[in-house]
C-alpha cells in the first residue's frame, strides 16, 4: 500500500466565468478513505473531477506525491456511464484497453460479478439493471484494474438501504485490497460510517480539513457545526 | 391509375416468371449500390467518428463541408467524374468510363457525405455520454472510436442505409457515368429513365415496382442482421 500527498495551492476553478471552486489550498497526506462533505453545490464534485484530472484548473497548481499515474486511479461518477453492452463487457472492458487478453478479462469480470451478485445477468444488456445494480457494475468496472486510488462521486445517492449497504461493504474490501479512495457525499451517516478524513467544502471553498471523529465531536467552524446538527447553510 | 395497376401486375409476372433481363438489371443494381455503401462506410463511419471526438480549429469548416456536400447535385457528380475518367481525363488510362466501376466511383462520392455526416451526429451524442469515462480511463484515440462505432452500430446501419437509399434511386450521375449500356451497365433506374421515354409506361412502372421493393427488401435485412438489444432498451 502507498502512502501519496496531495497538495493543492491557489486552485481556481471557474465555468464559463462563474466561480466554481476556489481559491483553495490545501493538503492531503496519508489518506485512506477521505470524504468530500459538504451541501449540494459545496464544490465537491468539481474538486473530484480536478483531483481526477478530467478537468484543469484556472489557475493555481495540484501536486501529487508521488505522482500517480491516470491508469492507476479510477473514477465513479454519479450518474453511472452504462456502455452499450453486456453486463460482462461493461465489467471487463477497462481491461481489454490495457491490453489483457479477452479470455483473461472474461474469467476476471466474471469474479468480480461474482462478489456484486450480479453473475446471473452476466450477458444482460447492462441498461437494463437497476440503480442500485449499475452502480455495483460500475464499482466492479472502477474495481477490476486495482487502481491505487478509486475516487467516488456520491455513488450511493438515491439508492435504498440494502443497495447502499451492498456498495458500502464493497468499497471496505477494496480498502483492505490497498485501495485508497476519495468519495464525495452529503450524507453524514455514510461519512462516519465509512470515512477516516474529511475535507468540508461550502460555497466552493475548503472550510475543515479534520479526521472523521474530530469533525463530528468538535467541529472548529460555524459551518460545520450547523452541517452537523443537520442545519441548512446559506 | 391503370398505368400503375398494369405496372404492378407486369412487375408480378416479371419477377414470377423469372424473367433473365429483369433480374441481371436488379443483380447489377444491387452489385453497383452495395459496393458504393459499403466503401462510402468503411470510409465515412470512422471519418465521422473521427469528428466527433476531435477538437482541432478547421473542425466545424470540415463539417459544414460535408453537410453541405450531401446536397451534391448527383448530375454534377457525373460529370466531374466522366470528366476524369474520360480518355482525356487524368484516370482515363485506367479505362473506366462506361462501367460499373464508373457508377460506384460516383455514388461514393454522392454516398459519402451522408454517412459520414449521420454517423457524426450519432457518434457525437454518444461521445458526450461517454467523454469522461474515456478520459478517466485515459483510452486512446482509437480506443476511443472503435468502441464509440461498436457502441452506436444500429444507429451506424441506419447511416448506411440512408446511404443506400440515396445510391439504389440515384439515376443522373450513373447515367452519365455508366451509359446505360444494355447488358453492361443498365441499372434500375436507367432502365425506368429509358422506357418511360420509349412510352412504356407499364414497364417503366414494373421496373419502379421492384426497385421499390429491392430497397425495403434490403432495409429489413439489415435491420435484422445487425439488430442491437442494448441500443433498443435504450430507445
Amino acid at each position: 500500500m502507498i502512502d501519496f500527498k496531495i497538495k493543492g495551492a491557489n486552485l481556481l476553478i471557474k465555468k464559463s466565468s462563474s466561480l466554481l471552486l476556489g481559491p483553495m489550498s490545501f493538503e492531503l497526506v496519508n489518506l485512506s478513505f477521505m470524504i468530500l462533505l459538504g451541501q449540494n453545490g459545496a464544490g465537491k464534485t468539481s474538486l473530484l473531477r480536478l483531483l481526477h484530472g478530467l478537468d484543469s484548473p484556472e489557475s493555481g497548481s495540484l501536486v501529487w506525491e508521488p505522482k500517480i499515474k491516470v491508469e492507476d486511479q479510477s473514477f465513479v461518477f454519479q450518474s453511472p456511464i452504462i456502455l452499450r453492452r453486456n453486463v460482462l463487457e461493461n465489467v471487463f472492458y477497462p481491461l481489454i484497453l490495457r491490453g489483457v487478453s479477452k479470455s483473461d478479462a472474461i474469467s476476471i469480470a466474471k469474479e468480480w460479478l461474482e462478489k456484486i451478485f450480479l453473475i446471473q445477468k452476466a450477458y444482460e444488456p447492462a441498461l437494463s439493471l437497476s440503480g442500485g445494480e449499475r452502480q455495483r457494475m460500475v464499482i466492479a468496472r472502477a474495481l477490476i484494474s486495482k487502481p491505487k486510488i478509486l475516487f467516488l462521486d456520491e455513488p450511493t445517492v438515491n439508492l435504498d438501504g440494502e443497495s447502499k449497504l451492498q456498495i458500502e461493504n464493497l468499497l471496505k474490501q477494496a480498502l483492505r485490497d490497498g485501495t485508497k479512495i476519495i468519495m464525495a457525499t452529503h450524507d453524514l451517516g455514510q461519512a462516519k460510517r465509512l470515512g477516516e478524513h474529511i475535507l468540508f467544502l461550502h460555497n466552493g471553498k475548503v472550510v475543515e480539513t479534520t479526521s472523521v471523529n474530530s469533525f463530528f465531536s468538535e467541529p472548529q467552524t460555524d459551518e460545520a457545526l450547523t452541517f452537523v446538527r443537520g442545519g441548512i447553510l446559506r | 391509375m391503370s398505368d400503375l395497376f398494369q405496372g404492378f401486375i407486369q412487375a408480378l409476372m416479371l419477377i414470377f416468371t423469372i424473367d433473365s433481363d429483369l433480374y441481371a438489371i436488379s443483380g447489377r443494381s444491387l452489385q453497383v449500390t452495395m459496393t458504393a455503401t459499403l466503401i462510402a462506410s468503411v470510409v465515412g463511419i470512422p471519418l465521422g467518428a473521427w469528428l466527433a471526438v476531435s477538437n482541432f480549429r478547421l473542425r466545424n469548416v470540415l463539417i459544414i463541408c460535408i453537410n453541405a456536400l450531401m446536397g451534391l447535385p448527383p448530375v454534377v457528380v457525373g460529370l466531374l467524374v466522366y470528366l476524369f475518367l474520360s480518355k482525356s481525363g487524368p484516370f482515363g488510362v485506367f479505362n473506366l468510363l462506361f462501367t460499373p466501376s464508373a457508377m460506384i466511383i460516383a455514388q461514393v462520392i454522392i454516398i459519402l457525405p451522408i454517412i459520414a455526416s449521420i454517423s457524426h451526429r450519432t457518434i457525437r451524442i454518444l461521445w458526450k455520454e461517454y467523454r469522461d469515462f474515456f478520459i478517466s480511463l485515459n483510452a486512446t484515440r482509437w480506443q476511443i472510436i472503435l468502441t464509440l462505432i461498436k457502441d452506436s452500430r444500429r444507429s451506424l446501419i441506419t447511416a448506411a442505409l440512408a446511404g443506400f437509399g440515396r445510391g439504389i434511386g440515384e439515376v443522373g450521375a450513373i447515367m452519365i457515368v455508366g451509359g446505360n449500356i444494355d447488358h453492361a451497365t443498365r441499372v434500375l433506374t436507367t432502365a425506368i429513365s429509358l422506357e418511360t421515354s420509349r412510352g412504356n409506361f407499364h414497364l417503366a412502372m414494373a421496373l419502379g415496382i421492384v426497385l421499390i421493393i429491392l430497397s425495403i427488401l434490403i432495409n429489413f435485412l439489415m435491420h435484422i442482421t445487425v439488430k442491437s438489444k442494448y441500443e433498443q432498451i435504450d430507445d
